[in-house]
């Protein structure tokens, strides 16, 4: 190193060197940034000491406060589940109509439900329940398989239409056009008779050939009316309540492809508790029965 | 001679890229089959047509700084810092309004495919050719020498843009390996290697003949920066390709392994890229601009050195909370706390760099915009150690939080630092006496400052407030909020967050259109003062 330079009257000796013009002070560290760091290096140790740290041949060191985010863990939803025992193990007792009527198991249903349908169901029916196209609005008494909490805890438990559940809530509509089961022309009648039964037909004039077509082929699942049948899950056309549109367009797609609609079974993710507590919460939102 | 293997292996590659065109398996593979085709063909074609003619007497002198790359490497900085802005403050207005996802832009400008493209132009093509370009200059002026290799410093500008566009072509049009800052697929991260090797050459070259006795300060961060990021790159990479004709490539490294590797990676890539190779900018462009000494030579070798040997040990406290053992989360954690004090050496040294000269912050705003970016290197490395203790952390991973603290780290500390050599360089490096306006400069410094502040503040409060939401539970433990409820809390912020990204942004034009005055208005410097030769 050169020999040190005072060029700068007020100021310390500079190193020597110059780069480009640029010099650097020969100053000290300054003390209170020294000795922080030192403090940050004394309470790593000790920190290192105390929880598990440094990784040897086979496993690590445990640290003296024998902590571990597992066990934290695990301690956390044992002391909640302790907590709530007893009255999931009176939810799974009673029964099922007698839930929302008491005292204290009613409001506990209601925010265990909540808790449990902002984490399963709200992917697919809304954080608020309202639905959206293809997923049922759970807050109005429009019911495709039924309103009871009977209902819902069967719907809830065994899903819709799909493969894992053998008890799993089962009906297909055929697809009249795909399969050629209708003609075009008898499909625009049968639509515009299904979109007259809440509203107004696109087509007047083919109401009248389409309750026709409708009497013969679609009034046993949805009956002579159009009111629906909750037994095989065939919606009411005639409440102005859409799953996937009332327009004329989406209904041409409905009776020419026709709908699958699928829920998962809860049975083998959820506690009984659990089906019971969102039963409960989905029964009580306003449509429930 | 030479011109003839160069036109061998141009005709190969050109080749080579056609049958990728036709046998790409992926579409992000094919557009890039079709890139190299047209640059290598044209390439070929340019050097055939030149081959055999006799080179033009004179040329660049070889006893001049090579300065022509670096003025390239401005010119990009500002470009790429202007895309990746504009990416950025349309990806938060999409957040913001989702409906700006537009259904026919699907698959190519929704906010998944955005997201990475915003966060490498700011990061690679923006932060990366402001490191190549100053790290040019910088080693040159410190060295008294010029660059190293001839025009193999061509080689490393272009082709770190070509990089830049196929990293950016790929996400646009899904070529990723989905692991966060480094994204590009295999055949991309092939070329990077040979760019970056070719880079530490000419870096290293340089200071291997440089003129003055010792390497300075700047340079050792650079280095640091070049080197470690190259080790960086070729563990985290580590893939199979499936097909030499696609894209999709399986990494070797499994699970939880694969995620440390990953975060090692990519807080490394905070560490070396955003961290050291910017304190190498910041430790030549703040005592030449506030012409002081540098506050303390010992500083700089005990904070460089612990900074150095610190950070590498940091990255698993991305990882707390997860399948990665308690044992590697609480070493990350401590690491990054000890790291505290070597990060605020840098900023000790620069600020006190300026004591004797604080009243240049009065005058000069290019002083004040490297002040501030200091200032927020400071607080961004003091918030980085706080979220990193396993309590905070459990709190704010996964928010917006997170967020705010790489925003006011990248915009306030990177490109405060940036904007303030930019400013630097222009008018030195096209012989202009001084910057068009600095009236333009004082309204840049306050809306990139008023920016970063509307958009780190926004984020604080909404990262708390999810934090916070996402933890609410009732009296019998079950949880209050869903997902879907803390993103409709939060749309105010994130419109705040975007507004401040349009201030940001305005600022980086008005820049762009400060500089490019200066280029063409600026009084241009006394003949005599204009060459620069090296040192002796």
């Amino acid at each position: 190193m050169s020999k040190p330079v005072k060029k700068y009257d007020d100021d310390p000796n500079t190193t020597g060197h110059s780069w480009d013009g640029i010099e650097e002070f020969d100053n000290p560290m300054p003390r209170w940034w020294l000795w922080t760091l030192y403090a940050t290096i004394v309470w790593a140790i000790g920190y290192t000491i105390l929880y598990p740290a440094w990784p040897m041949v086979n496993s690590a060191t445990s640290g003296l406060l024998g902590w571990s985010t597992r066990a934290d863990v695990a301690a956390e939803i044992a002391a909640v589940e302790e907590a709530n025992a007893p009255m999931n193990a009176k939810l799974e007792a009673a029964d099922l109509t007698a839930i929302s009527g008491d005292a204290d198991m009613g409001p506990y249903a209601v925010s265990a439900g909540s808790a449990v349908f902002k984490t399963w169901c709200a992917q697919c029916h809304g954080s608020g329940a309202a639905g959206a196209k293809g997923y049922p609005n759970l807050l109005d008494d429009d019911w495709l398989w039924g309103g009871s909490i009977e209902e819902i805890h069967t719907t809830v438990s065994h899903g819709i239409r799909n493969e894992e559940s053998d008890d799993a809530r089962y009906s297909e509509m055929p697809a009249f056009g795909r399969d050629e089961l209708l003609e075009k022309d008898e499909i625009d009648q049968v639509v515009n008779f299904v979109m007259s039964l809440s509203g107004e037909p696109q087509d007047a004039s083919a109401v009248a050939a389409g309750a026709v077509v409708f009497e013969d082929n679609c009034s046993s699942c949805h009956m002579e009316d159009g009111s629906g049948d909750r037994s095989q899950g065939a919606p009411n056309l005639a409440d102005a309540i859409w799953l996937y549109g009332g327009d004329y367009a989406t209904l041409t797609e409905t009776v020419t492809n026709s709908r699958y609609g699928v829920m998962p079974p809860w049975n083998t993710r959820l506690t009984e508790a659990e089906i019971r507590a969102v039963s409960a919460y989905v029964h009580q939102l306003g449509g429930g029965e | 001679m030479s011109n003839y293997i160069k036109l061998i292996a141009l005709g190969l590659v050109t080749l080579f890229a056609m049958i990728g065109t036709n046998y790409a398996r992926d579409l992000a593979y094919q557009v890039h089959a079709i890139i190299v085709m047209l640059v290598a063909g044209g390439l070929f074609l340019y050097t055939l047509r030149h081959t055999g003619e006799a080179k033009p007497a004179g040329g660049s002198p070889q006893n001049e700084y090579f300065d022509s790359v670096v003025r390239a490497g401005v010119i990009a900085t500002a470009f790429w810092g202007v895309v990746g802005f504009l990416a950025g403050t349309f990806i938060a207005f999409q957040l913001a309004f989702p409906g700006l996802n537009f259904e026919w832009a699907q698959g190519f400008a929704n906010f998944g495919r955005l997201r990475p493209l915003h966060t490498s132009a700011v990061i690679f093509a923006f932060g990366g050719n402001a490191l190549i370009a100053t790290s040019f200059y910088v080693v040159q002026r410190t060295s008294a020498a010029r660059l190293w290799g001839g025009n193999l410093a061509w080689f490393v500008f272009w082709g770190y843009q070509l990089f830049i566009v196929l990293a950016a072509t790929g996400y646009l049009f899904g070529g990723t390996q989905s692991k966060e800052y480094a994204e590009p697929e295999w055949h991309v991260d092939l070329w990077l290697t040979i760019v970056w090797v070719a880079y530490l050459a000419v870096f290293l070259g340089t200071v291997i003949k440089r003129k003055e006795p010792h390497i300075y300060v700047a340079n050792w961060f650079y280095l640091a920066f070049i080197v470690t990021v190259a080790m960086l790159h070729l563990v985290n990479n580590m893939t199979i390709p499936v097909s030499i004709w696609g894209s999709k490539s399986v990494i070797v490294w499994s699970g939880v392994q694969d995620a440390m590797v990953q975060w090692w990676y990519g807080h490394n890539a905070v560490g070396f890229f955003l961290t050291a190779g910017f304190l190498g900018m910041m430790y030549y462009f703040v005592p030449k601009q506030a012409e002081r000494p540098v506050f303390s030579y010992k500083l700089s070798i005990i904070h460089f050195w612990a900074l150095i040997f610190l950070y590498i040990w940091a990255g698993p406290h991305h990882l707390h909370y997860t399948a990665l053992p308690d044992w590697a989360s609480t070493l990350g954690m401590v690491f990054s706390i000890v790291l505290w004090m070597p990060s605020w050496g840098g900023m000790i040294n620069g600020l006190m760099t300026l004591s004797g000269a604080w009243d240049k912050l009065r005058t000069d705003p290019v002083i004040r915009m490297m002040v501030i970016s200091i200032g927020f290197y400071g607080m961004s490395t003091f918030e980085g150690p706080m979220m990193s203790i396993r309590a905070v952390n459990s709190l704010s991973h996964y928010t917006d939080w997170t967020i705010g603290h790489v925003h006011s780290g990248a915009l306030g500390w990177n490109g405060m630092i940036t904007f303030g050599a930019l400013y630097f360089l222009v008018p030195v490096l096209w012989k202009r006496e001084r910057l068009y306006s600095l009236s333009l400069v004082s309204w840049h410094f306050w809306l990139a400052t008023i920016g970063i502040i509307l958009y780190a503040a926004s984020m604080w409060v909404t990262g708390i407030m999810e934090g916070l939401m996402w933890r609410e539970v009732d009296a019998n433990g079950f949880l209050v909020n869903s997902f879907a409820d803390t993103v409709a809390a939060k749309k105010p912020m994130n419109i705040v967050r975007g507004l401040g990204g349009v201030m940001f942004l305005s600022g980086a034009l008005i820049m762009c259109y400060n500089l490019w005055m200066t280029v063409r208005r600026a009084p241009a410097k006394e003949a005599s003062l204009t060459v620069s030769v090296p040192a002796e």
